[in-house]
C-alpha cells in the first residue's frame, strides 16, 4: 500500500479483498467454523511437535495436556476415584435398557483403569478357575497327578487383551467410518469405545469362579446369562449411534457384537473347563498312567524295583 | 613532593609509624566442607570390602526387619535398594522350580516366568500408583513391592519341607494355611507403606492391584507340585 494512501479514508472492500486473498488470516470472527480453523491455525504456528499429539488426542477424544509420549497424558485416563469405579463397574452388571453407559456413567471422562484391571483379573481367574475345575473334576482318579498349567494363563492373558482392545478398535474404526459417511456427529471416541468393552468384561470374573462347579447345565445357563448381561450392556450402548443407520446395517452391527461377545464367553469354557479326562494324546498318556500305576504298586509292594525304560 | 609543610599535610604523622613485626596475627581459616566429604569418600575407598560389604548387607537386613513388623517407619522408603527383591526373587523362583516330572508342559511357572511376573508386576503397580497421582517415586515403590515379597518366601520354603514329609489332604491344609497368613501378611505390609503416598479417595484403587499381585505369587506357591 502507499504510504499516501494510509491517510486516506480507507475502502472497506480492500479488506475483504484481502480476506479473500489470504482466508486462514487471524480475524474476529463471528461465526463458529472459521474461528476454529483459525484458532488451529494458530497452535500449528510454533507447536508443530504437538502436533501429532493433537491428532493422537482427536483419536482418543480425551483432553491430555502434552504429547501422546509424555507421562501426564496417560496421567489424564486414570482421572478417576474409587466411588467412581464402582459406579461403572455396577452399571455394567445392571443394564437398564435406556440407560446409555457411555452417556450416564462416563459422562465423557473414560479412563483405562477400570478396563485394564478387569482385563487382568479375568486373565487370572480364568486361569485359575479352569486348573481348579480340571483338579476337581479328577480328585477320585488315583492316576492324576496334580499340574499347575501354568501356561494357560498365557494364553488367556493373549486373548483376553485381543479382545478387549482389538474388537473396540473394529467397532469404533466401523462406527466413525460410518458416521463419516452420513455427516452425522453423536459418535463415541475410541477410548469410550474400549472403556465400555472393558467394563462389560467385569461379569465374567464372577462367572468364571462359578464355572468350577462341575455341572454342565449350569455351566451353560451361565454363559447364558452373562453374555446376556454384557452383551444388552453393549447394545444398549451402541443402539443411538446405530440408530440412524438402515435398519439392516444397524441389526447386523448388533447381532456382530452380541456373536463375538458369546464367542469369547464359550471359547474360554471350552479351552479352560474341559471336563475330558485326557487332555495330552492318549498315547503318552496312557504310557504315563501305566509307569505310575507300576510305581504305585511296587510303593505298596515296599520292593524297590527298576522302572522300565519309557 | 613534599612543596608545602609537613603539618599541612594530611596524615603527616602516619609516616612515622611502622608496625614492628612482633604484633601477632592471630584468626581462624576454616576451610569449606568438601574437603571433609572428600576426606570420607578416600576412607571409604581405602576400608577393607568386608566393610562395604557388611554395610550393604545390614541396610537390606534392616528393611527384612522393617517388612516383619511393619510399622510406618520411613527408612524402607528413603534409602531404597534392590538387592534385597533380586534375593527373594531369585530364591523364589529357584524353589519353584523342580516340579512336576513333565514340566515342559502342563508344569508349573519356569524360572523366567516367575522372574517376569513379579519384576513386571511390580513395574506396572507402581506405574498403576503414579498414574493414579501417587507421591512415592518409582525405585522407592519397587523396593518396597519387593520386600514385602519375604514372608511368601518364607512360605514357600516351609511348603517345600512340609511336602518333603507327605502331599497327601493334611499337608495341603497346612500348606493353605502358611500361604494364606504370609499373603494377608505381605499385601498388609506393603500397604503400609504405600497407600500412604495417595489421596484419601484413590486408595482402594491402589491396594487392589496390590492384592492381585500378591495373590498370584501365592496360588504359585501353593499349587507347587513335587516330582513324584
Amino acid at each position: 500500500m502507499d504510504n499516501t494512501d494510509e491517510l486516506k479514508f480507507q475502502d472497506f472492500e480492500e479488506v475483504s479483498h484481502l480476506l479473500s486473498l489470504d482466508p486462514n488470516a487471524t480475524t474476529v470472527a463471528v461465526s463458529g467454523s472459521p474461528a476454529s480453523l483459525s484458532g488451529e491455525e494458530d497452535v500449528k504456528l510454533d507447536l508443530t511437535e504437538d502436533e501429532e499429539g493433537l491428532e493422537i488426542s482427536k483419536l482418543l477424544g480425551g483432553t491430555p495436556t502434552g504429547g501422546f509420549w509424555t507421562f501426564e497424558y496417560y496421567k489424564s485416563f486414570f482421572n478417576v476415584e474409587t466411588v467412581q469405579v464402582m459406579d461403572r463397574v455396577k452399571g455394567s452388571v445392571m443394564p437398564i435398557p435406556g440407560r446409555n453407559f457411555i452417556k450416564h456413567y462416563l459422562r465423557s471422562k473414560p479412563d483405562l483403569y477400570g478396563p485394564f484391571w478387569i482385563c487382568v483379573t479375568l486373565v487370572f481367574s480364568v486361569a485359575i478357575s479352569g486348573n481348579l475345575s480340571t483338579f476337581l473334576s479328577q480328585v477320585g482318579d488315583q492316576t492324576y497327578h496334580y499340574r499347575p498349567q501354568f501356561h494357560r494363563v498365557t494364553i488367556a492373558a493373549v486373548v483376553i487383551f485381543m479382545y478387549a482392545w482389538l474388537v473396540p478398535l473394529c467397532a469404533w474404526g466401523f462406527l466413525t467410518w460410518r458416521k463419516g459417511a452420513e455427516g452425522q456427529m453423536g459418535g463415541y471416541t475410541f477410548l469410550e469405545t474400549v472403556c465400555v468393552y472393558g467394563y462389560s468384561l467385569f461379569i465374567f470374573i464372577p462367572t468364571s469362579l462359578l464355572w468350577i462347579i462341575p455341572l454342565e447345565w449350569l455351566r451353560w445357563l451361565l454363559i447364558l446369562v452373562s453374555t446376556v448381561v454384557s452383551g444388552s450392556v453393549l447394545v444398549f450402548t451402541f443402539l443411538p449411534v446405530v440408530r440412524d443407520h438402515t435398519k439392516l446395517t444397524a441389526t447386523a452391527t448388533l447381532v456382530t457384537i452380541l456373536i463375538l461377545h458369546s464367542l469369547l464367553a464359550i471359547g474360554c469354557k471350552m479351552y479352560f473347563f474341559q471336563t475330558a479326562v485326557h487332555m495330552t494324546a492318549p498315547q503318552t498318556t496312557t504310557q504315563f498312567m501305566m509307569t505310575t500305576q507300576v510305581t504305585q504298586q511296587e510303593h505298596r509292594q515296599g520292593a524297590s524295583l527298576v522302572l522300565p525304560a519309557t | 613532593m613534599a612543596e608545602a609543610d609537613g603539618s599541612s599535610r594530611p596524615f603527616a604523622g602516619l609516616s612515622d609509624v611502622s608496625i614492628s613485626e612482633d604484633i601477632p596475627v592471630e584468626g581462624d581459616i576454616s576451610m569449606p566442607t568438601i574437603s571433609s566429604s572428600q576426606d570420607d569418600g578416600f576412607s571409604t575407598l581405602d576400608e577393607p570390602v568386608k566393610d562395604t560389604v557388611l554395610r550393604d548387607l545390614k541396610a537390606v537386613g534392616n528393611k527384612f526387619v522393617h517388612v516383619l513388623y511393619p510399622k510406618k517407619s520411613k527408612a524402607l522408603l528413603r534409602d531404597w535398594d534392590l538387592w534385597g527383591p533380586l534375593l527373594l526373587c531369585v530364591t523364589l523362583a529357584l524353589l519353584l522350580q523342580g516340579g512336576s516330572v513333565d514340566s515342559k508342559d502342563d508344569g508349573g511357572p519356569q524360572f523366567a516366568e516367575v522372574f517376569v511376573i513379579i519384576w513386571f508386576g511390580s513395574v506396572i503397580i507402581t506405574l498403576n500408583s503414579k498414574l493414579l497421582g501417587g507421591t512415592i517415586s518409582f525405585f522407592q515403590s519397587l523396593c518396597v513391592l519387593g520386600y514385602c515379597i519375604m514372608p511368601l518366601t518364607v512360605a514357600m520354603v516351609v511348603c517345600r519341607i512340609v511336602l518333603l514329609g507327605s502331599s497327601g489332604t493334611v499337608s495341603f491344609a497346612v500348606r493353605l494355611v502358611v500361604v494364606s497368613a504370609s499373603f494377608g501378611w505381605s499385601t498388609f505390609a506393603s500397604t503400609a507403606f504405600l497407600a500412604d503416598s495417595q489421596p484419601q479417595n484413590r486408595k482402594a484403587l491402589v491396594v487392589y492391584p496390590v492384592f492381585l499381585f500378591y495373590f498370584v505369587i501365592g496360588w504359585m506357591i501353593l499349587t507347587f507340585a513335587p516330582a513324584q
